[in-house]
């Protein structure tokens, strides 16, 4: 790792200003994801500017029809919170099939959407569901967040206060893991929206995650697995590599939809 | 430099570090605590466990300056004086390490476990949660068997 200055702002605009003034600074919050690729020296941002003691940014709470969850918030507490367990149980069982216990406990929802690692867990849910994201500045929809591999719509001096996911009426989250890394290969997000109905998928997108539309016509008409039969995702544009070929993530992209559909429907 | 102040097994420590330091480094190095181990430097296998404000996380990728002001325990934490922790002890009854290297890891992400989902604690449960912990050695079974127990033997001296 190289050297580094370390910043511990206690206010949102005191970061904003730190990453303003000091080019090339870089937030961290979890650190599960930003220290290991510094560790490898992939990273070497002069200055870190810690989120931690940051005030305002954890917490969860429902405000209307939305549940808004803090930047700062680990993946144990949103896989622990009765708050979402009763407003969006998927997302709930998202963040607990993250990495492990320990990685729960440290890693955060605005850092793993700040990163938008092709084969996490959170991007699928914020695309399927809807989500906004909040920051300093703006809001932004899940839809122009995220913007190809390892990109987002973020400025350098923009930070992520919160991300709110509107109620759907149904969803579910199946996820295939890399046997070795445990991260998605493949991962489906289906929500049964008001009006509308999301599809995603994590893992297996050169550039990222992605909404099936051929799917979310299907299921407009009929939310039920039955109406994916027949329909399939082209192997073209999806990632291969010794985990699996292209060919064997779309197939699995069907499969992981049909149960997603079907765990939706309480089946 | 940066300058932090922790709690370490109840006591207070301060330490002027530079900010790369892992908090691990810190445990081992300037504290001389090398019950936590470093098995990968990866963030894969768990024998770098310690907890903070009660929580299990790895120590190897968290620095030092991220914990300032809080409370951390580790392996050596864990003994009441020459009396073990029920955990350790099932892992000692139960031939729950060979080499041992990953044992300080088990043993703190098993007392989180029991912490978070009780004191009856089925074999797959174990597993799941076993995720972030590798060991090369036992073959996981005298592990579950050991945390099992453990967790069992904590409800009876709490
Ligand atoms: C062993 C292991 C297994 C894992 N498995 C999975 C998995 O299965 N699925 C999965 O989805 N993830 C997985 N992760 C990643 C984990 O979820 C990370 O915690 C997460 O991706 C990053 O969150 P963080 O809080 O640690 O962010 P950090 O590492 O602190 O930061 C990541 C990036 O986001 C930026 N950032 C952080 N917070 C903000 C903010 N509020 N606003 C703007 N930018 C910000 C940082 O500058 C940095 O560039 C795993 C990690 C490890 C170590
Ligand atoms: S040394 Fe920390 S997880 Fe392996
Ligand atoms: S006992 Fe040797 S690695 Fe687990």
């Amino acid at each position: 790792m190289y050297e580094f200055k370390f910043h511990r702002p206690a206010t949102v605009r005191q970061a904003a200003n730190l990453l303003a003034k000091n080019e090339d600074a870089k937030l961290v919050a979890g650190g599960h994801t930003l220290i290991p690729v510094m560790k490898q020296r992939l990273a070497s941002p002069p200055h870190l500017v810690d989120l931690s003691k940051v005030e305002n940014l954890s917490g969860i709470e429902m405000k209307g029809r939305a549940l808004s969850i803090g930047a700062m918030t680990t993946h144990a507490d949103v896989a622990g919170s009765p708050i979402v367990g009763e407003a969006i149980p998927a997302l709930a069982y998202l963040a607990g099939v993250i990495g492990d216990p320990a990685v729960r406990h440290r890693g955060t929802i605005g850092g793993s959407l700040a990163n938008n690692d092709p084969t996490a867990d959170y991007p699928a849910a914020c695309l399927a569901l809807g989500a906004t994201i909040v920051t300093n500045k703006r809001r932004l929809k899940a839809e122009e967040f995220f913007a190809g591999l390892f990109t987002t719509a973020l400025e350098s001096d923009e930070i992520i206060t919160r991300v709110t996911f509107p109620l759907p009426k149904k969803a579910a989250y199946v996820k295939f893991r890399n046997q070795a890394s445990r991260y998605a290969l493949v991962g489906v997000f289906v929500a049964r929206r008001p009006s509308d109905v999301g599809v995603a998928v994590t893992g297996a997108g050169a550039d990222g995650v992605f909404r099936v539309t051929a799917f979310e016509e299907a299921l407009k008409k009929r939310f039920a697995s039955k109406a994916l039969e027949g329909l399939s995702v082209p192997a073209d544009g999806l990632n291969a590599d010794i985990h699996g070929s292209a060919e064997y993530r779309a197939h699995l992209i069907g499969v992981l939809a049909a149960r997603a559909v079907d765990a939706a429907n309480g089946k | 430099m940066a300058k932090i102040s922790l709690i370490v097994n109840g006591n207070p420590v301060t330490g002027n570090v530079d900010p790369r330091t892992l908090l691990v480094q810190f445990l081992r190095e300037n504290l001389g605590l090398t019950g936590t181990h470093v098995g990968c430097d990866t963030s894969q296998c768990g024998a770098c466990v310690v907890h903070v404000d009660g929580k299990a996380v790895k120590s190897c990728t968290t620095l030092a300056v991220m914990v300032d002001g809080q409370n951390i325990t580790t392996i050596e934490g864990l003994a009441a004086g020459d009396t073990l922790h029920p955990m350790q002890e099932a892992f000692r009854e139960h031939h729950g390490l060979q080499c041992g290297y990953c044992t300080p890891g088990m043993i703190m992400t098993a007392v989180d476990l029991v912490r978070r989902k009780g004191h009856d604690l089925d074999h797959h449960t174990i597993r799941e949660e076993l995720e972030g912990n590798l060991c090369r050695c036992t073959g996981y079974h005298n592990i579950v068997e050991s945390i099992a127990a453990g967790a069992k033997a904590m409800a009876k001296s709490a």
